[in-house]
């Protein structure tokens, strides 16, 4: 059997790399919330809030757990399937990865610890201190991993020397010319995917008549957010798009499914482009609808794909449908959060089961839109593993075939029987929903809260 | 500059493994011996004793393996793809024993496959470990700078038996950990291990020590040649008065010094591999020179471990500090 080592080990990092950003995406967000949860209840002294930190706290902690050895494997897969990329680019964005350690690793593996065993042993306010201080190294840890990526997407401040990149100008590289937009845009995609988690364990509490005030204040707090910040990431969805087209067309032109730059671009609300003839099948489209979106111009002009020898291209299929699902579930996003702030305003938000029933079955979603969101980034800057400095294919690790198809295959095992277990347990953590203590015991359901001066409150939680 | 910065970076390199070493090595030692416990309510106790630490400590393997890249990018990008395996099995191990330790405390009926998760991955992992080591020590076939061996180069006798060593040091790190650390039926049965594992270790280290001069002449010259043995003849009767000390502690009932016994006999066994293989980060081929990163990436990169490695550390003791004393029978954190 004849195994391409170039495609083994690419499915094998997709594969685990995927695997991890669905943890991140949802603690980066979620640690915040809980410091949040934590900043309200000592200012308020309101029990609810105690509560809910703790019941997140619980499942951030399993998260927490898969998000870190997930991750501790990528730290060494650079290593062992990518060792010539390693090398060509190791002086320059090694250390991003040695500041990501020191300033947020540790940071937030040692204060996980006070925030999950400190609880009855520490002050209060040291446990929300720590949930805080989680918050900020997962921002970091967003801070160092995003340059890093982003200057494989767009290089600066650096020379090339005998096939190896040196260092010129930090800031320059740090900061390279992607790295605002894809921080803003990943962290807000944090944020609106842990916030659709929120509000699906709230509508399941109202759905069911359990646990109604948390329900009530989870519910509020996400739509809040949701209104808010889905409309934002709209907008610097747009901003990072304008910055790819100037630093990286080629891929927008895959996203856009745009073959041939000298006409104007059209929006393709549906097609399938086909690479082979290098036109789009059963496309329906708003006619010059890209050349308004990227020059802000119906008779604006942008590189299509044929501008770029076909080596150079990225595969457009899996580019241009991500695209298409990450947009789809933006705009829906937009449709959630504005509607549910019309019904808070309605004073029907707790109680319209046409909204809260589709709500609570949306918890996915957010985690959809970004790993849509890495295929369409990622897959877009093939063949390049670092624009213009190194392809893919020659950045493999002088390993043969079979054994990265073996370890594929021991990846896939070990990593499906703990991402289905994990959800298990998360899923059956919900189900008990927030309880006295952690260290309490198990109980039986609990019934519905009183009511005590709910909307109130709710109204409180979506103002902070 | 261009001397004595690879230098300071493989000393801290060196650090930074040894913590993890030390650090995870006495978690890893506390799941290596788990399957002894007998009750459920002793696995609790087990388990509490080290899940305020065990994220924190297995943070050091990711700033040795990050820190490597970053300071030595040549000698990652062989040392990685030539112990693929070992280095890919070990990941998953440490896998499964990460999430094993939150799962289980959230599992009900599947908790006792989560507890064998936990002792298996512990063990897969410190054999797996110990198995690089002992192929690194070997040595590594590399061309114009690459890797290029086999996949199974690294499966020699030798790294079998620092398998086994770094196991069997790992348990005695353990058991010394649950000495300190517990009580009751715990602490008891965890000092009954110690001893004999204490000895085991010491084999373990007699044979490498006799095994690498006789079959690599490079150490040999290391350690026997004049003027070197006048200044290296410490390690070995350091190391032999520590194990004694460690026997007398724990035949006395003492329940911190073991401990540190165990780091100390540890941190002399891997200051002699330091000596037996420095200046080669890749023996027998790859100095830290000829290793090291641009000048530049490594000066960057020292300017912020000098000014934060200090909080870490800072951070790192106030944690130990706030969950000091003893793990009481049927006590847990969860």
């Amino acid at each position: 059997m004849d195994l391409d080592p170039v495609l083994l080990a690419r499915l094998q990092f997709a594969f685990t790399i995927t695997f991890h950003i669905i943890f991140p995406s949802f603690t980066i967000g979620l640690s915040a919330y809980i410091a949040t949860l934590g900043v309200m209840w000592l200012r308020s002294g309101e029990e609810r809030y105690e509560k809910l930190m703790r019941f997140w706290t619980k499942i951030f902690a399993v998260s927490f757990a898969m998000g870190v050895v997930s991750g501790l494997v990528l730290s060494y897969q650079f290593g062992t399937n990518w060792s010539r990329f390693s090398l060509a680019v190791g002086n320059v964005i090694g250390p991003a990865i040695g500041y990501e350690v020191l300033t947020a690793f540790f940071l937030e593996a040692t204060f996980l610890g006070v925030l999950l065993f400190g609880w009855g042993r520490v002050p209060h306010w040291l446990s929300v201190l720590a949930a805080a201080v989680i918050a900020f190294g997962t921002a970091m840890s967003a801070f160092w991993i995003l340059s890093a990526n982003s200057w494989m997407h767009t290089p600066a401040g650096y020379e090339m020397r005998d096939g190896i990149a040196y260092p010129i100008d930090w800031l320059a590289i740090i900061f390279n010319p992607s790295f605002p937009y894809r921080l803003a845009h990943m962290v807000t995609a944090a944020y609106l995917t842990t916030a659709f988690v929120v509000l699906a364990v709230g509508a399941r509490y109202l759905l069911a008549q359990r646990h109604e005030q948390h329900g009530r204040t989870m519910v509020a707090m996400a739509v809040g957010m949701i209104a808010v910040l889905a409309p934002l990431q709209l907008f610097i969805g747009d901003q990072h798009g304008l910055n790819t087209l100037k630093h990286q067309p080629v891929k927008i032109a895959a996203m856009e499914g745009h073959w041939d730059g000298k006409v104007p671009g059209d929006f393709e609300l549906f097609a399938w482009p086909d690479e082979k003839t290098e036109t789009n099948r059963f496309a329906i489209s708003i006619p010059r609808g890209s050349s308004l979106i990227l020059t802000h111009d119906p008779n604006g002009l942008f590189p299509g794909l044929k501008d770029f020898p076909a080596k150079d291209r990225p595969p457009v299929v899996p580019v241009f449908f991500a695209f298409r699902i990450m947009v789809g579930i933006g705009f829906l996003m937009i449709g959630v959060g504005w509607v549910g702030v019309w019904l808070f305003w309605r004073g029907r938000l707790f109680s319209a089961r046409w909204y809260l029933w589709p709500a609570s079955q949306a918890w996915w979603i957010g985690f959809t839109a970004v790993i849509c969101g890495w295929i369409v980034t990622e897959t877009g800057r093939q063949p390049w593993i670092a624009t213009g400095i190194l392809r893919t294919a020659d950045a493999i690790s002088p390993v043969s075939a079979s054994s990265v198809a073996v370890t594929l295959v021991l990846f896939v095992l070990v990593y499906g029987i703990v991402f289905a277990m994990g959800i298990y347990y998360i899923n059956r953590l919900i189900a008990k929903g927030p309880q006295g203590s952690l260290v309490e015991a198990p109980q039986g359901p609990s019934l519905g809260s009183p009511l005590l001066s709910a909307s109130d409150a709710a109204r409180e939680a979506t103002a902070s | 500059m261009e001397w004595y910065l690879p230098v300071i970076w493989a000393a801290l390199i060196g650090t930074a493994v040894a913590l993890y070493v030390v650090l995870d090595g006495f978690d890893l030692g506390v799941g290596i011996l788990f399957p002894f416990a007998k009750e459920d309510h002793e696995r609790d106790q087990i388990v509490a004793s080290i899940a305020p630490f065990w994220d924190g400590n297995e943070t050091w393997l990711i700033l040795g393996g990050g820190g490597l890249w970053v300071a030595f990018p040549r000698a990652y990008a062989v040392i990685m793809p030539a112990f693929y395996l070992p280095m890919i099995v070990m990941l998953l191990a440490l896998v499964f024993r990460g999430v094993a330790f939150e799962f289980r405390t959230v599992a009900n009926t599947s908790k006792k496959y989560w507890n064998a998760a936990f002792a298996g991955g512990s063990i897969v992992a410190a054999l797996a470990q110990g198995l690089i080591l002992g192929g690194l020590v070997q040595g590594v076939k590399v061309e114009n700078g690459a890797f290029a061996g086999g996949a199974f180069d690294f499966a020699t006798p030798f790294a079998a038996l620092c398998a086994l060593g770094v196991t069997a040091g790992y348990a005695l790190l353990g058991a010394t950990w649950l000495v300190m650390k517990t009580e009751g039926a715990v602490a008891n049965r965890a000092r009954a291990h110690a001893k004999p594992l204490l000895g085991v270790v010491l084999v373990f280290m007699g044979i490498v020590s006799l095994w690498t001069p006789l079959s690599i002449p490079r150490i040999a010259e290391r350690w026997f040649s004049t003027p070197n043995i006048f200044f290296l003849w410490p390690v070995p009767v350091m190391t032999a008065l520590v194990a004694y000390l460690a026997w007398r502690w724990l035949e006395a009932g003492r329940d911190i010094p073991p401990f540190l016994a165990a780091i100390a006999l540890f941190m002399l066994g891997y200051l002699g591999l330091a000596i037996s293989v420095f200046p080669y980060l890749v023996p027998p081929s790859l100095t830290v020179w000829q290793t090291a990163a641009a000048p530049a990436s490594q000066v960057f990169m020292l300017i912020g471990t000098v000014g934060l490695l200090p909080i870490i550390l800072g951070y790192i003791v106030f944690v130990y500090w706030l969950f000091r004393g003893k793990v009481r029978e049927g006590e847990g954190y969860h």
